[in-house]
């Protein structure tokens, strides 16, 4: 569907209509968790351990106490009494609050200091005494599995080492067989290290518990407030706290991208604090906090085989992967899938077997796992693939943009059953592929570089054709803590034809209000700007499992166009009361039901709205809503290709990103403003871990790069002036063909990078970089393979 | 992110600064710019029992040429420097390293005099200073004094200030005829410190050779490094590529530069004789030199 | 210390300890929570303000300096009932996603093309490089800055640079 279906005055599907979210926003009129403020309340500052591995021997909390304005310092014998200390992660593990033995991560929570200003409270927190016993640090994953290594989770009764899991999906037979007959097989270890999706808003909540209503009200900054009620009424319900007497409101957030899923343990102690004076407590991390201590995304160490025949179709893939989890299993995956959706890493390719195992380690660092636009894992499954076809191509002497086409999944062969289970939607790899050589001038830049290489400079090409796996998802498989991934549209059509339409999702920048108004104009003819949107506060907005993984248009919007065509079954019946006809003799048009063969006689959906509340059928209930709760069939399977032509100083090591063109397929557009908006950002998220941004740790457990000093965002300089282009291929099983675009920027952009940047030295020699691609680590490859300045 | 707790002194005359400092001693910290003292402050890596705000001073914000000098005043601002029409076109070397200094919005409080006075190597001005052969000039209770740029830097946020002193102003000697400066600022992104940096001003000789030159290297050591056998390896010859490309090389030899998440001491180095290298080219085209 | 303002061109006061930073005096004894706080280092430009007339990052100054001086924050910029051409252009253009960057970019661009009526792109990319976002990569924000450029020339005086 590419032209319209509606007027531009209604603003259905296709149109870019301008947000309804900004009249707020441009006049600073957000409301973010941190412009919350209530009569009475306090402020929380956490304390935080210096060391990654130490027993604790004494809290010393009296200078704090001394400090005017401080009430209390809270520490974890504090909420032993209560059994609050420890709580369960997503993945069924367990995670502390605040520790009463021991510190397992560099920037854990020790202690909470309660105090009646902000001021007063890191006053006191700077004033608290913590004495403790170092530990060895268990912090290289590889060395955390040797036997004889320290056991981290001592906690854990029957634990004598530090694997969490080994999990693996594939034939491996079969793989084993493929491999032993290839002509040419390509093994590469590839390390995407840690890094942090620092979304300009920190993380942080006001938890109120008021005593006379018995009621526990948190202003939260969570991409999943549903989820988040229920697991406190499950951890916290032998303290009292009940379901139905806890909201969670996620009110305006500064972006999420998954860092803002996870329960953190500021928010916990808020919520204890709060429960045990009955005043409000707010509790908002800086910067340092939230990079040091906050879910993580990555640290995966991979090493993958690619076979193929010597013609160059690939045949096999085989994977092996340890992924570093910190102290304790927090990724927030679905619960079937500990590695998250890693095992599409057969990526966009007809291979016949595969083979994928993981296994997950405890070390002494903060956990996490699963943020930054990684759709679970898939940024990680689609570096490897798009990583292992460029060498395969160059191995073999083979332009990479042919041999991706070679082996690409046909437009036939949809839907597509992969080697590692997965039925891929639809798609016309090709069709984007050939789109960004013709955008870019493939053909052009080829001559380019070879002239240029003649000349000693430096200049790649990089491809990344990659498939995203995303709107979790069909509940056979996929829930969250036991939570199924169902999401939800309630929808209510008022007298006068306007309506409200309140959503399980919640937009943390993603245009909801705007988006999902489009998809109901375009279902009911209900002007979109006559629509109002809500999601967030779980006393009024119907059950979801929040914003993430791209999953709010393939599974609420598909609730709404769901929740849209029961309003229209009710409507045309009232509409057909009004024409005194049958309701199957009426014809439908966005907004307007008519006659068949008899056009002028009609009724507007606002027509029917109103007669719904004045004039309904007798028989019938009055009033105009309905709600869906949508359980997707299946996944959806956005795609895409990127080209990046980057220039390397051969002086410096630097790498410029000359040009970035990128192809996306999100099956039918919403709203293309918007659709490009989340490319382009998505981009850069894609180009940050590519060059500039890791977070690592040295031997002891120190963090190295956890401020803006070090954890380097791009600005608008660093930032390539991205060129976006769109094919499109619906996604046949969506109510509106359409599959969601958040993350597939971030998921398929480093490895165009990473790839140009192979590109430009594998005349020297060079097979493959880890990102982030940095000057220093370009220097020494260039140095070692012989090129000075 | 908070502070600890200061007591607040806003003077409004030298003396009055200088009669602080004497009293207050090793308690009290100099607010100018504060870019770099507040986010000490913030992340309690300091905490003075006093700040000394200098804003409030008239007199102390302006950039003149008298005999044969630049002169800036203690509160120019890193932003007044970028936008000056007559730094650019005389004082290119100054311009290219005010734009290199933090981010424009940093740039519009931090003073060149602060990023002198804190000491910091990792500070772009410092190179530049050495490079320029400027002088400070520190105002105490018992009045002026003139420090040559080359004996300013002691060791890292420790300068030749002394506590009851203030640095009031710097000269810069202008430059003579066919004379050109260039800063190249190796940075990982807009608004880091320089991985490494290196400042050049030389002077062209009537027959085209080198009259003078000074090599600033920032970030590569202790504290800023004057590269002097790379300068004399050029004074009096003609610079091109065979002579540039030595320059390089002795400069590289002078860094001293630390391992850390910029790069190895390897790679710093060689950024150095890089740098160096570019810096000359564009100083010398910059002088009129050249083909 | 007391410390008196004009903010958005209402003179307001209030007493308060010498290390309130700029910012929290501005969100917190103001209760102007247009200007966000996003990062502990200097760095994101989230609480980036007019102080008169140059924009600074708010967190990295002492609310007692700015004791009679003119403050501007992203609330003054409407001005009876009509928006400032940025305020147009970044909803035309889409150069906002979560918003929260949205304020000091605004206040960035307003000043900066004060002086720069006729910038390019690059000229734009440097003028925010002191405004990280996370969300638009930075295309839109051009975008709506160059929108609201031609606004502003098309409106200036003739043969009026400002």
């Amino acid at each position: 569907m590419t032209t319209a279906r509606t007027t531009p005055e209604v603003g259905g599907m296709g149109h870019s209509i301008k947000r309804k979210e900004d009249p707020r926003f441009i006049r600073g009129k957000g409301t973010y968790v941190d412009d919350v403020v209530l009569p009475g309340m306090l402020y929380l500052d956490i304390v935080r351990s210096p060391h990654a591995h130490a027993k604790i021997v004494k809290i010393d909390t009296s200078k704090a106490t001394a400090v005017p304005g401080v009430l209390a310092v809270i520490t974890g014998a504090d909420l032993a009494k209560y059994n609050l200390h420890w709580m369960p992660t997503l993945m069924s593990d367990t995670q502390m609050v605040l520790p009463v033995e021991k510190v397992m991560y560099q920037a854990q929570e020790v202690a909470a200091v309660l105090a009646t200003t902000r001021y007063a409270a890191a006053d006191g927190a700077a004033a608290v005494d913590v004495e403790y016993d170092p530990l060895p640090a268990v912090v290289d994953p590889h060395k955390a599995l040797e036997p004889g290594a320290p056991v981290l989770r001592t906690d854990k009764k029957d634990k004598k080492d530090n694997h969490i899991w080994h999990w693996e999906w594939g034939d491996r037979a079969a793989t084993d067989r493929a491999f032993a007959e290839a002509d040419v097989t390509v093994k590469e270890r590839i390390y995407i290290p840690r890094i942090h999706v620092a979304s300009i808003e920190t993380c942080g909540c006001v938890a109120h518990f008021d005593k006379v209503q018995d009621k526990l009200t948190v202003w939260m900054t969570t991409q999943a407030p549903h989820a988040i009620r229920t697991v406190f009424a499950l951890v916290a319900g032998h303290v009292g706290l009940a379901e139905h007497k806890i909201r969670i409101i996620s009110p305006d957030i500064g972006g999420g991208f998954g860092g803002k899923v996870p329960v953190y343990p500021g928010y916990v102690i808020a919520v204890a604090a709060s429960v045990l004076t009955g005043k409000p407590v707010k509790w908002i991390e800086d910067r340092m906090e939230n990079l040091q201590a906050d879910s993580f995304a990555r640290d995966y160490h991979i090493t993958a085989e690619l076979a193929a025949r010597k013609d160059g179709t690939l045949t096999a893939l085989r994977i092996k992967t340890l992924a570093d989890h910190g102290y304790t299993d927090a990724a927030a995956n679905p619960s079937k899938f500990p590695a998250g959706l890693f095992h599409v890493c057969t990526g966009s390719y007809d291979l016949k077997a595969a083979h994928v195992e993981v296994d997950g380690a405890y070390t002494n660092k903060p956990p996490g796992g699963i943020a930054y636009r990684c759709s679970f894992r898939v940024t990680e499954a689609v570096h490897t693939i798009e990583r292992m076809v460029d060498i395969m191509a160059h191995q073999l002497g083979q332009d990479p943009a042919e041999l991706r086409k070679k082996n690409f999944i046909r437009p036939e062969q949809f839907p597509y059953k992969s080697a590692l289970g997965w039925e891929y939607d639809s798609g016309n790899y090709a069709g984007a592929l050939d789109k960004a050589m013709q955008m870019i001038g493939y053909a052009e830049l080829k001559r380019e570089q070879a002239e240029k290489r003649k000349r000693g400079e430096l200049m790649g090409i990089g491809i990344s054709s990659f498939t995203e796996i995303v709107g979790a998802g069909p509940s056979k498989h996929f829930d969250i803590l036991g939570l199924k991934m169902f999401d939800s549209c309630e929808i209510r059509v008022h007298p006068t034809g306007k309506a409200i339409a309140r959503f399980g999702t919640k937009s943390q920048g993603q245009g909801h209000e705007t988006t999902y108004a489009q998809i109901l104009a375009e279902e009911l003819g209900i002007p979109a700007a006559d629509i109002q949107i809500e999601e967030g506060d779980t006393d009024t907005a119907p059950y979801g499992l929040g914003t993430y993984a791209s999953r709010s248009t393939p599974v609420a919007g598909a609730a709404a166009a769901v929740a849209a065509r029961k309003i229209l079954d009710k409507a045309r019946k009232i509409a057909a009361h009004l024409l005194e006809a049958a309701p199957d003799d009426l014809v439908y048009e966005p907004g307007k039901f008519s006659v068949k063969g008899a056009p002028n006689r009609s009724k507007t959906i606002q027509d029917c709205a109103f007669a719904a509340y004045t004039n309904h059928p007798q028989g019938m209930e009055a009033g105009l809503e309905a709600v869906s709760y949508y359980d997707p069939p299946n996944l959806t399977y956005p795609f895409g290709s990127y080209i990046c032509v980057v220039d390397i100083d051969s002086g410096t090591g630097e790498v410029k990103v000359r040009r970035f063109v990128a192809i996306d397929d999100c099956g039918n557009i919403i709203n293309p403003m918007i659709v490009e908006g989340q490319v382009h950002g998505g981009l850069t998220m894609g180009l940050a871990p590519a060059l500039l941004e890791e977070i690592q740790y040295d031997e002891h457990g120190n963090v190295q790069g956890g401020s803006f000093i070090d954890y380097l965002l791009p600005t608008a300089v660093e930032t390539p002036k991205w060129e976006v282009g769109n094919t499109v291929t619906p996604s046949p099983h969506h109510p509106i063909g359409a599959k969601g675009i958040g993350e597939s920027a971030t998921v398929g952009a480093p490895a165009a990078i990473a790839n140009a940047v192979v590109d430009a030295l594998w005349h020297l020699g060079v097979r493959h970089v880890d990102i982030p691609i940095t000057p220093p680590k370009v220097w020494k490859l260039l140095r070692e393979h012989g090129v000075k300045d | 992110m908070i502070p600890a707790g200061f007591d607040y002194h806003a003077p409004t005359t030298i003396g009055e600064a200088t009669a602080l400092l004497s009293r207050l001693g090793e308690d009290a910290k100099v607010l100018s710019g504060g870019q770099s003292l507040i986010p000490l402050l913030k992340l309690r890596l300091a905490s003075p029992r006093h700040l000394i705000d200098i804003n409030r001073i008239p007199g102390l914000a302006y950039m003149k040429e008298a005999d044969g000098t630049l002169r800036i005043g203690a509160l120019t601002r890193e932003a007044d420097l970028e936008e000056s029409e007559a730094v650019r076109t005389r004082y290119p070397l100054l311009a290219d390293a005010a734009r290199t200094i933090a981010d424009p919005l940093v740039r519009n409080l931090a003073t060149v005099a602060g990023n002198l006075a804190h000491g910091d190597p990792a500070n772009d001005h410092p190179a530049v200073m050495l490079a320029l052969g400027a002088e400070i000039v520190a105002t105490g209770p018992s009045g002026e004094r003139r420090i040559p740029v080359g004996s300013f830097f002691k060791g890292p946020f420790e300068t030749a200030l002394r506590g009851d002193e203030l640095l009031t102003e710097i000269r810069v000697p202008a430059p003579a005829p066919r004379s050109g400066g260039s800063y190249i600022k190796l940075e990982r992104k807009v608004g880091d410190f320089a991985t490494a940096a290196v400042a050049v001003q030389l002077t062209l000789a009537a027959d085209g050779t080198c009259a003078a030159v000074g090599i600033g290297l920032t970030n590569v050591g202790l504290t800023p490094i004057k590269a002097e056998k790379a300068e004399a390896a050029l004074r009096g010859k003609r610079l091109d590529e065979t002579t540039i490309r030595e320059a390089g090389l002795l400069a590289a030899d002078a860094a001293r530069p630390e391992a850390d998440l910029r790069g190895s001491v390897e790679y710093k180095k060689d950024v150095v004789r890089v740098l160096t290298m570019r810096a000359l080219r564009k100083a010398l085209e910059r002088a009129g030199g050249g083909r | 210390m007391n410390v008196q303002v004009t903010i958005n061109g209402d003179k307001l006061g209030a007493d308060v300890e010498p290390r309130l930073l700029l910012v929290h005096l501005i969100r917190e004894v103001f209760r102007l929570t247009g200007t966000h706080i996003g990062c502990d280092t200097t760095h994101c430009g989230a609480c980036t303000v007019l102080l008169d007339g140059r924009p600074v990052k708010s967190c990295t100054m002492f609310a007692v300096q700015a004791n009679g001086r003119d403050i501007q924050t992203v609330e003054g910029l409407e001005q009876n009932g009509a928006l400032h051409p940025l305020q147009e252009g970044f909803m035309a253009e889409h150069g906002l996603q979560c918003g929260y960057c949205t304020p000091g970019m605004l206040m960035t661009s307003k000043a900066f093309l004060e002086k720069h009526p006729s910038p390019s792109e690059d000229d734009i990319r440097w003028a925010i490089s002191g405004n990280l976002c996370r969300c638009t990569g930075y295309v839109n924000i051009v975008k709506a800055v160059q929108h609201a450029a031609a606004k502003l020339r098309a409106a200036a005086p003739a043969g009026g640079a400002r």
